[in-house]
């Protein structure tokens, strides 16, 4: 070979290069743990804390440590620990579900709108637009409010007003990669619009996408809290925002009622963010936003 | 004379997270007053980083000069603080950029922009500085400069706003101006005009020019001296007549043999691959003849593109992209498109194809009507014409292994059984002179070169009997280029392939082409044989294109008067705009040139 | 963005009408229950034995001559009730929105500046507290901090209704004050993000080619710096600011119900508590209405940025 020219850094990486470059990121790995371990928690903690969180098992405002509860007791003197661990199942089952519901809508909005232009994209970014404008909670409020507080709803209220950002993201990945030669030469090749759309574009574009979904997981959590501070959470199951929610009256009086199931809520998007951040570096090197 | 610029001994080194490694070893030259000193090389060479350190700017962090210095007018750079330096930058030293796009702030006008470095280092007020930027503006052939001052970058072309990078590098008669690659990403007629019009300037004010390119056509025109750099080194130096004519370096030599000159197929009545300096067994230079058996006819094609506007996205007016276009290509044999960006070329190619739909006309391959066809037919035809793209690092799927991508029109045609494929694309493999062993890395892992000819090889899968290349060599390094153009030229002598070259430079398009048409504002303003054309062209914008390509030949230079190239008129129209259909007058055999009145 | 509203109405109505039980059942449910003749009645009376679309153009009609029906709970007119309240919010986005911005954008200059030194560290600290903290636990923190150790700022209402001044400054500062906590609260999620938007921005735009063509003029670091790259550096924070708005309206809802802050947000808590839908839903249009506003802001303070774009 005559040729010596360099090499240059690929703008766009294969999987296993991503999967390196995660892992060798400190903090990326530390808030997988941190994720691993509360989901184990939520998931598997019942079986070795048996205390069910809706018992009223000792005094109101017992304070943490004393009369034997870790983290004291409620207004209605239920364990807190409990309600931590048997809440963690709902939040992140909840902030899971409604992140993947949104990342479907998202997705498939924002790639039929960024493949297809013309009146298609016109249509659905407009549609975007509307959703990207109402003021998110308060539309999920009413939502709740309307058809009931049971978790489906409320997954599905969530998903449904925080996918726009997906869609934007999508669809601006799709204008810049369907310019690109490769896919006009995999058009030309005889790929149909299909595979075009889910084999040769959404994979390219999958690395922001992917980011953001996993920074909407966290967000949902959040907001799955909000509203059930506000008090529309379905009172047939616990989650950390309803722990909060229900103590919020006393909060001068005790305030680790709400202290605690706050602190969980904030060391999961913590690390959650922390996988999005390593997420990011190892899919994208050149670009650190947001 | 006496040194302006003196670099002894400077080593440079890059921080990677591999290590350091030297981008710049042991580098000496001088520069000269008032002399042009070219520095040549292939990228990567080391050349812009130089010229960076002169301008002490090299990147914090990542390039550092580890070694050497650096005496300007007998002062040390090194040792100069950081407002020292900033007195000397833009005001003795000063330096335009490659690319004239975003080089300029875009959210100033480029007047404010010009009188910005008045101002810093003249001293001057507001009023005083804007009008001696509008005397520059002008002194650059700004069209209107009072006017033009107000403007921002985006309202002007390409070639304008490298005029005003050039306006403010020379706001204050500096003593040595750097220009790194300036004329790059221009097209030929600008290139030649901002070529012009450096040496007009350094005529005029006796300012030294460091002037950093890869093309050894414009070295020819600017040169009194040249360095040239291979890795990190300079491997010889001397004056533009000893290195044009005299060439010492084996890297020189084959620098120069891999750059096609304009004007030397003149004696020879077919293409024919080069010979390359380098190679261990030259191959034998056979011309390829080709048929004269018509494969693709094009007849009034015509691709417009909709301009949508106001609150309804209504089409408010239509880009002309194609207009009236015919032609044919043999079997056998290679058409180019020529023309400079926006004329259509490859609009042309792309709608023959229907990756975008054109507007009307007929597209006629070996007796197939193209542009009649249903989805699925057109699915069919289109394994007889395949395209190999320009830029190496888009036109493969970064996420997917060289393998499946060559194999994927096979795939998607189902042509060839499971079992076979290994072997077929290992066939591919070795066609296009690349190991089997890179079937199953990534796109990253290869160069340029090899980029393409993967593309090359996905081209070829299908056994298609056109390929169309749409600036398929122009990002490569000449060295690079001219061996995918050699393995072009054999594949098509292999396969009986005709080519369908689109391309913006004349003197590739002079080496590899036995018909040539010529592109503008999307009508065909000369098709013929490519000796006719290049021996006798007739219509006036074929004679400037011509006139305008630089020539490997420092005994060829232009000069400003026999330049007059008019501006590119805009391509779009409102809707009722119904251009005159395209008539033309054959001046010699097969040789026709537009009589319609195309805007030049 | 008329267009955006009437959607939002459209939307209101069909959710109304999808939803499970109607306008009756609930003034019945309030009244301790009604017969069949009487809710028979109550339907005809708010138009509910209609056609579909008679009852969907009815009800945009209305909301269109501002009538946005009855608060049964407050036994007013929802108009009046969101226009008394409406003030309030506008005042805590705004102000949240326009402190945000301001301190983000310096910390992400300032931080830009040296991209790994400690300031830029503390912006990416400070921003994964904001995206992680929910906003309206750091407000329960901050009014238990503040009510019960540093006494300073008060923790509930917008004014002190004790001070007796016809004086407008007195006044004037009370709500300052009292706006001090909440839109502290608010603001703290949004300037973590303005600020390492702010900071990738400005890295971004300090490596472009006119920075260097900035330096090569001889530009001195400061004029490099706050000159050149920091207008260029704007756009995308103003643009994510802009899209931000809803979240922010959103926060707001919350910090207004931790503090009682007496805005939309803590009549959507009471309406929800109290199943008060057209209240509610006229809400829901306001803040619509809101974040509409606040995109056209942000629109024009782009297009005085930027001379390429085009309204």
């Amino acid at each position: 070979m005559l040729e010596n020219e360099e090499i240059d850094e690929p703008t766009i990486k294969p999987v296993k290069e991503i999967f390196q470059t995660f892992f060798k990121s400190y903090s990326a790995v530390t808030g997988l743990f941190i994720l691993i371990g509360i989901a184990v928690m939520g998931f598997i903690g019942p079986l070795f804390y048996p205390t069910d969180p809706f018992d009223m098992v000792w005094m109101p405002f017992s304070p943490p440590g004393a009369d034997g509860f870790l983290l004291g007791t409620d207004y209605l003197g239920r364990d807190i620990l409990s309600q931590i661990i048997n809440g963690a199942r709902v939040s992140i089952a909840i902030g899971f579900l409604a992140a993947l519901v949104s990342c479907f809508i998202g997705v498939g909005i924002g790639s039929f709108a960024g493949f297809y232009g013309g009146w298609v994209e016109e249509t659905l970014m407009r549609i975007t637009e509307f959703f990207q404008v109402l003021p998110t909670l308060l539309f999920a409020m009413v939502i709740v409010a309307l058809f009931g507080s049971s978790v489906l709803s409320i997954t599905l209220a969530i998903g449904a007003v925080s996918w726009a950002s997906v869609a934007r993201i999508t669809r601006s990945e799709f204008l810049r990669i369907k310019e690109l030669d490769f896919v006009l030469a995999s058009r030309s090749s005889g790929s149909n619009n299909m595979a075009l759309i889910f084999r040769v574009i959404l994979p390219n574009a999958a690395a922001p996408i992917i980011v953001q979904s996993a920074l909407l997981v966290g967000a949902a959590i959040t907001f799955e809290a909000g509203l059930a501070f506000l008090g529309l959470s379905d009172p047939n199951v616990i989650s950390w925002g309803q722990v909060i929610g229900s103590n919020r009256v006393y909060i001068l009086d005790a305030t680790y009622t709400v202290t605690f199931p706050g602190i969980a809520i904030f060391i999961t998007v913590l690390a959650i963010s922390l996988v999005g951040d390593g997420l990011n570096d190892a899919l994208n090197p050149k670009l650190r936003s947001r | 004379m006496e040194d302006l610029v003196s670099i002894n001994n400077l080593n440079i080194e890059a921080r990677t997270r591999a290590g350091t490694l030297k981008v710049v070893n042991d580098l000496s030259f001088t520069i000269k007053k008032s002399e042009t000193l070219c520095v040549v090389g292939e990228s990567g060479c080391g050349k812009s980083v130089t010229a960076l350190s002169l301008m002490s700017l090299l990147p914090e962090g990542i390039l550092k000069v580890s070694s050497g210095d650096i005496l300007f007018d007998n002062t040390n750079l090194a040792q100069l603080s950081e407002a020292e330096l900033e007195g000397i930058r833009g005001n003795e030293i000063s330096m335009i950029f490659q690319e004239p796009m975003t080089s300029l702030n875009p959210l100033f006008t480029v007047g404010e922009q010009v009188s910005e470095v008045i101002r810093r280092h003249k001293n001057l007020n507001k009023e005083k500085a804007w009008v001696s930027a509008v005397e520059l503006l002008d002194a650059v052939k700004i069209p209107n400069p009072d006017k033009r001052a107000f403007d921002y970058p985006f309202q002007l072309s390409g070639g304008q706003r490298q005029r005003v990078m050039i306006a403010i590098a020379l706001a204050c008669q500096p003593k040595i101006l750097i220009a790194d690659e300036p004329t790059t990403a221009l097209d030929v007629t600008i290139q030649a005009e901002i070529l012009a019009l450096i040496n007009r300037l350094k005529e005029e004010t006796g300012t030294a020019v460091m002037f950093i390119t890869h093309d050894m056509a414009v070295v020819a025109q600017m040169a009194d001296r040249v360095v040239v750099m291979h890795p990190g080194k300079k491997v010889e130096e001397g004056t533009v007549h000893e290195i044009f004519n005299n060439p010492q370096h084996e890297y020189t030599k084959s620098l120069l043999a891999a750059v096609p000159k304009l004007g030397e197929m003149a004696s020879k009545k077919y293409p024919e691959p080069m010979r390359l300096v380098g190679e261990k067994k030259p191959k034998a230079l056979k011309p390829i003849i080709g048929t004269n058996e018509p494969l693709l006819k094009v007849n009034n094609l015509v691709t417009r593109y909709p301009v949508k506007g106001g609150v309804l996205r209504r089409t408010v007016a239509r880009v002309h992209a194609v207009e009236d276009v015919s032609f044919t290509i043999m079997k056998g044999k290679t058409l180019s498109l020529v023309g400079e960006s926006g004329c259509g070329k490859s609009t042309v190619g792309r709608s023959l194809i229907r990756l975008v739909e054109p507007t009307s006309g007929d597209v006629n391959l070996d007796g197939q009507n193209i542009l009649s066809l249903n989805p699925k037919d057109m699915r069919k035809a289109r394994s007889n014409i395949q395209m190999v793209f320009q830029d190496p690092f888009s036109s493969l799927n970064p996420q997917r292994p060289l393998f499946d991508q060559v194999a994927e029109p096979l795939r998607n045609y189902g042509t060839v059984k499971r079992e076979v494929l290994q072997e077929k694309i290992g066939d591919l493999f070795d066609r296009v002179k690349l190991p089997r062993s890179f079937m199953q890395r990534y796109p990253h892992q290869l160069s340029g070169g090899q980029r393409q000819r993967i593309a090359i090889a996905r081209a070829l899968a299908l056994n298609p009997k056109l390929i169309i290349a749409d600036e398929a060599v122009s990002a490569l390094d000449v060295s690079v280029q001219a061996q995918v153009l050699n393995l072009m030229m054999e594949l098509q002598v292999d396969l009986g392939l005709s080519f369908l070259f689109i391309s913006h430079d004349m003197a590739v398009v002079e080496r590899v082409s036995h018909d040539v048409g010529v592109m503008y504002l999307g009508r065909l303003v000369e098709i013929g044989p490519r000796p006719s054309i290049f021996r006798n062209p007739q219509h006036p914008y074929t004679q400037d294109l011509l006139k305008a390509v630089p020539i490997a030949d420092p005994d060829k230079r232009k000069s400003e008067r026999d330049l007059n190239f008019k501006p590119l008129p805009s391509p779009i129209h409102d809707l009722t705009h119904n251009p005159a259909p395209s008539e033309y007058k054959e001046v010699a055999k097969n040789h026709f040139v537009l009589t319609t009145d195309c805007g030049y | 963005m008329l267009l955006v509203l009437l959607v939002v109405v459209v939307l209101n109505f069909l959710m109304l009408h999808l939803a499970p039980g109607d306008i009756a059942d609930t003034i019945a449910q309030t009244m301790g229950g009604a017969d069949e003749q009487d809710m028979a009645e109550l339907r005809k009376q708010y138009g509910l034995d209609q056609p579909f679309f008679i009852q969907l153009f009815n009800y945009v009609v209305r909301v269109a001559l501002l009538d946005f029906g009855h608060s049964h709970f407050y036994n007013l007119p929802v108009f009046d009730l969101i226009m008394e309240r409406f003030p309030a919010t506008l005042l805590l986005v705004f102000s949240a929105q326009i402190l945000s911005l301001f301190v983000g954008i310096l910390l992400g200059v300032y931080a830009a500046q040296n991209p790994n030194g400690l300031s830029s560290l503390f912006v990416n600290m400070f921003s994964l507290f904001g995206y992680a903290a929910p906003v309206f636990w750091t407000g329960i923190l901050l009014l238990i901090a503040f009510s019960l150790h540093i006494p300073i700022f008060p923790v509930s209402g917008m004014r002190d209704i004790t001070i007796e001044s016809s004086n407008f400054f007195v006044h004037f500062f009370d709500v300052l004050r009292h706006l001090f906590l909440p839109m502290i609260t608010l603001a703290s999620i949004f300037f973590a993000y303005y600020s390492r938007l702010c900071r990738a921005s400005m890295l971004e735009v300090l490596g472009a080619d006119f920075v260097r063509t900035a330096k090569a003029k001889g530009l001195s670091k400061k004029d490099v710096l706050l000159k050149h790259a920091l207008k260029n550096s704007l756009s995308p924070v103003i643009t994510f600011a802009g899209l931000s708005f809803s979240a922010v309206v959103s926060g707001a809802i919350l910090v207004e119900t931790v503090y009682s802050w007496p805005g939309l947000g803590t009549l959507a808590f009471n309406s929800i508590i109290s199943r008060d839908t057209p209240v509610l839903l006229g809400i829901l249009i306001f803040s619509t209405l809101m974040v509409t506003v606040g995109n056209l802001l942000t629109d024009l303070t782009l297009k005085a940025l930027d001379p390429r774009i085009k309204i």
